[in-house]
């Protein structure tokens, strides 16, 4: 299978605020592979280097050794970003838009054509269940409306990949559920997602394949059942064993 | 270019939204109508005072709308992270300062018809008179003005972290370069050694601001501005524009995205 995401010996270091030590390195030696179709989680306690990883992908980070691409094109290329749908955790649209002039706004940079933008536009908010509010004003949105607003922008230029920082953070669990079904048909419809999460059941159920890390190393890859399988546990009992909590 | 207008029309869509700009008119207004309705000591020419009175408030109006709208604007980006998913786009980040520049700019350029149409309205009604190239000469060295004000608080929003503090610093600057920049060379040639090549050397880099004020040929009523000057000046603002455009695009080159 074709790689949409492919990193290799990525090393990121920032330049460290606690006395006598210089650079704090955030992810060390991460190579990765995503293939097309598939729906890969990311996993890891606080701090792991996920959202640093997820931020070298999308060219907001440049990295300090090491390479990531997506498509073949280096991430660090404006045009790398042309099939990419990014959802980042926690994010406050432009309060004074309402959802169907945010998609617009997002739209228009994606340059799609005026005939094809407010068929797209429809859709899309469709599909995250936001038809009925979609000339309200986002700062009236509840948390779980923004989300679905933010996976909305996401998802207005059809991407190929879908990346998707915590899509259920602070979510009810209706409102993961609806999260869930949409990355669900994603996957059915045969987009690439690479998602980051806390939460470890949803990630048994959508995932094809996950990636723990722990100190900005990748510790464990593969498919779900093979890893639970390896340490004879559930996916939470091998989580803490990796991330070193003692007791488990 | 379509990237640059989009989030240019982001920017204008921000400004008719909010409420500064309203305010702003309505006590300019309020303050001229009040001020044109006495006709203090019974002089012929109080028009004059008027049109002064007006013209002051355009000025320190359009600079606040232009200062608190540019000093905003990344910052805010940042702080509600807003400047994820809009960099997560094939959008660079030169293109993202230049769109939120052309933003603020047109939405000056809207300020101004709409103040620049009421001081019309008033002087002529007042005067009967209606000078109309010399108001759109006026109009368009004060958007050239503004276009200086909007790419140097820009910049300044990269290198202050607080949106107050960008933009206290910028309007001093400006207010200072407004009132002594020009008379800053007869000052260095009063100095002697190295205070007199620093203030010389000050006097040449500064940008002329004062020159994009005609509010005292428009009072005076002295007609139209001669095209080549006006022409070599409006050039000069749009150079210092691109300039610090220039230095806000590579102070936001390594900048991190997060506050």
């Amino acid at each position: 299978m074709n790689a949409v995401v492919e990193i290799k010996d990525l090393r990121v270091e920032y330049p460290s605020r606690e006395l006598g030590q210089r650079t704090k390195v955030a992810v060390k030696s991460l190579s990765l592979k995503v293939s097309a179709g598939e729906v890969f989680g990311f996993l890891g306690p606080n701090g792991a280097g996920k959202t640093t990883t997820m931020n070298v992908l999308l060219g907001f980070v440049n990295p300090t050794g090491g390479s990531a691409s997506i498509f073949g094109v280096d991430v660090r290329e404006p045009i790398a970003r042309q099939r990419i749908g990014y959802l980042p955790e926690l994010t406050y649209y432009y309060k004074f838009l309402n959802a169907e002039e945010l998609l617009r706004f997002y739209a228009k940079i994606f340059n799609i054509p005026k005939s094809e933008r407010e068929k797209r536009i429809d859709e899309v908010l469709k599909l995250v269940e936001l038809d009925h509010a979609r000339t309200r004003l986002i700062k009236t949105y509840s948390k779980g409306m923004q989300q679905r607003a933010g996976l909305a922008q996401a998802l207005i230029n059809d991407p190929d990949l879908l990346i998707l920082d915590e899509p259920t953070s602070g979510l009810d669990p209706l409102g993961r559920m609806k999260v869930r079904d949409i990355i669900q048909r994603l996957k059915e419809r045969g987009k690439t997602v690479f998602f980051s999460s806390h939460e470890l059941g949803e990630v048994e159920t959508v995932c094809d394949r996950i990636g723990i890390l722990c100190q900005g190393e990748l510790k464990v890859e593969g498919r779900v059942a093979d890893i639970t399988a390896q340490y004879q546990t559930n996916l939470e009992r091998v989580f803490l064993k990796i991330v070193g909590y003692e007791n488990a | 270019m379509n990237n640059i207008f989009a989030i240019a029309n982001v920017v204008l869509k921000e400004m008719y939204r909010r409420k500064d700009f309203y305010v702003l008119f309505f006590l300019t207004a309020l303050l001229t109508l009040v001020m044109g309705s006495v006709n203090i000591f019974n002089d012929d020419k109080i028009v004059r005072y008027l049109k002064e009175i007006c013209l002051l408030l355009i000025w320190v109006s359009s600079l606040v709308i232009a200062i608190t709208t540019a000093a905003r604007q990344i910052p805010a980006e940042r702080e509600s992270r807003t400047i994820f998913p809009l960099l997560a786009k094939p959008v660079s980040r030169n293109q993202m300062i230049v769109g939120k520049f052309v933003g603020c700019w047109l939405a000056c350029a809207l300020v101004l018809v709409v103040f620049y149409l009421f001081f019309g309205v008033i002087s002529g009604a007042r005067e009967h008179f209606w000078p109309v190239v010399p108001y759109l000469q006026a109009l368009f060295f004060h958007w050239i003005f503004l276009g200086i004000v909007i790419a140097l608080v820009l910049w300044g929003s990269l290198v202050f972290t607080a949106v107050s503090s960008n933009a206290t610093i910028c309007f001093i600057i400006i207010a200072g370069i407004m009132l002594l920049g020009g008379h800053l060379n007869q000052v260095a040639g009063r100095m002697h050694g190295f205070s007199a090549t620093v203030t010389s050397v000050i006097y040449y880099v500064i940008p002329h601001l004062e020159f994009y004020d005609l509010r005292d040929w428009i009072i005076h009523d002295r007609g139209i501005v001669a095209w080549g000057p006006w022409l070599i000046a409006a050039g000069y603002g749009l150079i210092y524009s691109a300039i610090f455009l220039c230095l806000a695009c590579l102070a936001f080159r390594r900048k991190a995205l997060t506050l």
